[in-house]
């Protein structure tokens, strides 16, 4: 179990919370299956402890953590973000964690790191699908976008450790960027002077960008990006910019074309 | 019916009318399974988190089912010998539509409420909204002439012609499906290959015939063979 009590973190949205069922029913982790059901279903076969992430790369200090460590290392927080998926679905989540640079802090990034690349787990005698995207999944964020405050990672949700098809045992959270950014079950954060390759990308570079910001005026080139629906609702929600962080974050984008940037 | 008359084969090779009509009546009622279980899963809360999406994509998931069910009804009959299936096929045809007009129906309803400019621009900008969508269009005049009396008034031949579009049509539905999915394309992989093989059958059947119709006016009037891309046809006399 997780140490408690949660700080509050006054990070948090009002809004009303996804049920917890939805939350951890409706998942998309494509090594475990593509219908949104198959990842609860398949996920409980991986295994999330013993669970070691390297923190390497451009760094003073690379270091191996366990994940008890990692736990422990900041005081944890619980953090009620919006979460906007591409496909055009959105939840609200409690998430519990910690933010990202209270973990880059402790290996001391170097100044020539610029970027920060993300490991999932690949295990294929767990993750038995077909080859849908290269694995392992790989995402990447600016320096500047992972030590943002609002960066998050998380290690529960609901005030519970993850469940496997969340992420388990740790995931990134960014809650401006659209879902897939958020890495699962991460083993390996490199940081490096490269922008890193990132799993969609890869399968689809003019779907995908490397930014993927939230954005209600850069659709996808197969269905619009302009309006959402809350899992819950009935009807659809406009979406907003930079999924309703535009206050916090808008600035890290200043005088970049967000239409080529997408 | 006495024994002289009962078809030797029997079995299920020919049915007696009354046969017929219970074989139509179940078959009626099977086809209303899906839309059912859809019913009962919203009554019972059991649509998933996504409720609108799981109804969008079953009634997809049929309109399709049942346009490669009603292709299947020929080659099944000329490969069984059960030339009663032909009488289902009207019925088949009209569940792919009555599915089809669900799922149009789920997205203008459900998922865009009636939001016109948002579906204009989807149907405009989006090809596999737009294929979809013409895909259904040109289901409504196969479906409205299906009665026996469109039928006659069109005649049998102008008829035919008019419903060969289900050819294209369920090529566009596979197109439809291929085109939204984000990276799994093996549904729409398996569903392509279905069809691929219900169109290459009739494609095969076609050119045997055109074979054995070349072969036979080889055989009364065309002296050194017919010839397909200069290569002589071989003639299998019967």
């Amino acid at each position: 179990q997780l140490p408690g009590p949660f700080l509050k973190s006054p990070l948090s949205t009002m809004e009303a919370l996804t049920p917890r069922k939805d939350a951890t029913s409706y998942n998309n982790f494509y090594e475990f299956g593509t219908d949104k059901s198959d990842p609860a279903e398949n996920a409980g076969v991986m295994k999330t402890r013993p669970w070691t992430v390297t923190v390497d790369g451009l760094v003073g200090k690379p270091r191996t953590f366990d994940i008890d460590e990692i736990i422990k290392l900041a005081p944890l927080e619980e953090r009620i973000y919006r979460l906007r998926c591409v496909e055009a679905w959105s939840m609200v989540i409690p998430w519990v964690g910690f933010p990202l640079s209270a973990l880059l802090k402790q290996v001391d990034p170097l100044g020539s790191a610029k970027y920060v690349e993300f490991t999932s787990l690949y295990d294929p005698k767990i993750m038995t699908r077909l080859p849908i995207l290269h694995w392992p999944y790989t995402e990447g964020l600016r320096l500047d976008e992972a030590m943002h405050p609002l960066t998050l990672m998380a290690v529960g949700l609901y005030g519970d450790e993850l469940p496997n098809q969340n992420g388990a045992p740790l995931r990134l959270v960014v809650p401006w960027k659209y879902g897939f950014k958020s890495a699962k079950s991460i083993v390996r954060i490199r940081l490096t002077d490269k922008q890193p390759h990132t799993a969609w990308n890869d399968a689809a570079p003019n779907e995908y960008g490397f930014y993927s910001n939230v954005n209600p005026k850069v659709d996808h080139p197969r269905w619009s990006q302009a309006k959402e629906r809350r899992i819950g609702d009935f009807f659809k929600r406009p979406t907003l910019p930079f999924n309703g962080y535009a206050d916090q974050v808008a600035s890290l984008y200043a005088g970049m074309d967000l239409r080529a940037n997408f | 019916m006495n024994t002289a008359t009962q078809p030797r084969h029997g079995g299920l090779r020919m049915l007696s009318p009354t046969h017929i009509r219970i074989v139509k009546s179940v078959l009626f009622i099977v086809c209303l399974v899906p839309l059912s279980l859809l019913v009962a899963r919203f009554f019972h809360d059991d649509l998933g988190a996504n409720p609108i999406e799981t109804i969008t994509h079953a009634t997809g998931d049929w309109t399709l089912r049942f346009l490669l069910i009603t292709l299947a009804v020929t080659p099944l009959r000329r490969l069984t010998g059960w030339h009663w299936l032909i009488r289902l096929r009207r019925m088949l045809g009209l569940y792919a539509f009555f599915y089809a007009t669900l799922h149009f129906l789920t997205y203008v309803v459900l998922d865009q409420f009636f939001d016109g400019w948002a579906i204009v621009l989807d149907v405009l900008k989006r090809p596999y909204i737009t294929v979809g969508f013409a895909a259904f269009v040109l289901l409504i005049p196969l479906a409205v002439t299906s009665t026996n009396r469109m039928i006659k008034r069109l005649g049998g031949k102008r008829w035919q012609a008019l419903h060969r579009s289900v050819y294209a049509i369920a090529i566009l539905g596979v197109v439809h499906y291929w085109w939204l999915v984000k990276a799994d394309l093996t549904e729409p992989i398996l569903y392509g290959l279905i069809l691929a093989g219900l169109l290459g059958v009739r494609a095969h059947w076609r050119n045997e015939e055109r074979k054995r119709q070349l072969g036979g006016a080889y055989a009364t009037r065309a002296p050194g063979g017919p010839k397909i891309d200069g290569r002589i046809i071989p003639i299998h006399p019967k």
